[in-house]
């Protein structure tokens, strides 16, 4: 079953001589369980397309399907929902609610889509502990290092079990260390079955999934499978001498 | 692999099946892959060479008799020189760039294709390293070898985008 479904997408800015096609008729299926990545230079529509299927902004032209449900067309009420429930986000800078601690943060995605105190406290618990920071759950993001504010950013995603993950450049505000933390974070999620498409321009990070599409200039250049391994690195150290 | 055997006997005399092991330890979740039967013709190879020489150990009934290995003058030489001597990378690059060059002017084959397949391999090797990164504890040095090697992959992987930029811009003149 494919979760999300890209049919001739268009997204264009402006007019004649400054008319962008950030994305130029753009064909995508992401079946349940993959973890997609979307590569290229800055400007090449990545980020675009990623906000397009979140529904955050609106197509130009073609179609885009969660889970069976156009939303390209949807009334704003209807997208609203969808984003809450259907839909996890983790952004580059986070975007954690300083004023509220690590597990008020993961709690209020429940409380916003109609859950009890109780349920989001519950959930909000469960979460930290499976990101490995049961032990920051009273921390403000303030006192946390990147590393675990992402780690709380992933949390919150993933606050009402949502459909699919939608990344923005993850890792683009993370040292090595820290990204190496998101990344084993974001193989468990790989290994439970979370569809996650996530959008990088480091190929580090793109190399983490099961498949890569590459974009330049508003349409796919690439499409690649990258999941099971060639054996070779096991081949490397079977030399001669 | 030679030299590496050469350094470790330069700590102590030892016998092969030790060496493995240290070598196996030294290259971490990689070491797995390596053959047992290397580290023998390896030996035996230096030993030709004048570097190594054995002596065999008294064995004891469950342990049977076992060449020991020891560095010779020439060996403690080269383990020095080893050192000291500054890793240059290969010369892959040099290789595939005049690859590139007579693609085009041969009109063979389209430079940016090759420069395509060839990120589709570095891609796969990098996902594959990636993975056994992650699956390895932060801050372990088994772990900075496939560090390493992810960096290295990255690294080309730049350099064939700044070749697609190139050799594309020359396809449209």
């Amino acid at each position: 079953m494919n979760v999300l479904q890209v049919r001739d997408l268009t997204k264009r800015h402006g007019r004649k001589h400054n008319l962008v096609r950030a994305v130029d008729g753009v064909d995508l299926d992401v079946p349940a369980g993959q973890m997609l990545a979307v590569t290229g230079p800055s400007g090449c529509g990545k980020s675009t397309l990623l906000n397009l299927m979140a529904g955050l902004e609106r197509p130009t032209g073609g179609q885009v399907w969660l889970a069976g449900e156009r939303i390209d067309t949807a009334g704003e009420r209807a997208l609203a929902r969808l984003r809450r429930r259907s839909v996890g986000f983790v952004f580059q800078s986070f975007h954690l609610v300083e004023e509220l601690t690590a597990a008020e943060n993961v709690e209020l995605p429940v409380l916003l889509a109609g859950g009890s105190p109780r349920a989001a406290k519950r959930r909000a618990g469960q979460l930290l502990d499976q990101v490995g920071l049961a032990d920051r759950a009273r921390q403000l993001p303030w006192k946390l290092s990147g590393g675990e504010r992402q780690r709380v950013a992933v949390a919150r995603a993933l606050a009402n079990e949502p459909l699919v993950v939608l990344a923005d450049e993850p890792t683009g505000n993370l040292d090595t260390a820290a990204t190496n933390e998101v990344l084993r974070l974001f193989a468990d999620l790989r290994a439970m079955g979370q569809t996650v498409v996530m959008v990088t321009h480091d190929a580090r990070v793109a190399a983490t999934a099961d498949r890569l599409v590459s974009m330049r200039d508003g349409v796919f250049v690439e499409d690649t499978w990258l999941g099971g391994g060639s054996g070779w690195l096991d081949g490397l150290f079977a030399m001669g001498d | 692999m030679q030299d590496a055997i050469l350094a470790m006997l330069a700590k102590e005399p030892s016998h092969g099946y030790d060496l493995g092991l240290r070598l196996r330890r030294a290259l971490g979740p990689l070491g797995g892959s390596m053959n047992a039967g290397q580290v023998y013709v390896t030996l035996a190879r230096l030993e030709k060479a004048g570097l190594v020489v054995h002596e065999r150990s008294a064995g004891s009934p469950d342990r049977p008799d076992r060449k020991v290995y020891a560095l010779t003058d020439a060996g403690h030489e080269r383990v020095t020189a080893w050192l000291a001597e500054v890793n240059r990378p290969k010369p892959d690059l040099v290789e595939f760039h005049l690859k590139l060059a007579a693609a085009s002017a041969s009109r063979l084959a389209d430079p940016v294709e090759l420069v395509d397949a060839q990120r589709r391999e570095l891609l796969r090797r990098l996902a594959e390293a990636q993975r056994a990164v992650l699956a390895e504890p932060e801050g372990s040095t088994g772990g900075l070898l496939l560090e390493g090697i992810a960096l290295r992959l990255q690294a080309d992987l730049r350099w064939l985008e700044a070749c697609e930029r190139v050799w594309s811009r020359r396809a449209d003149a």
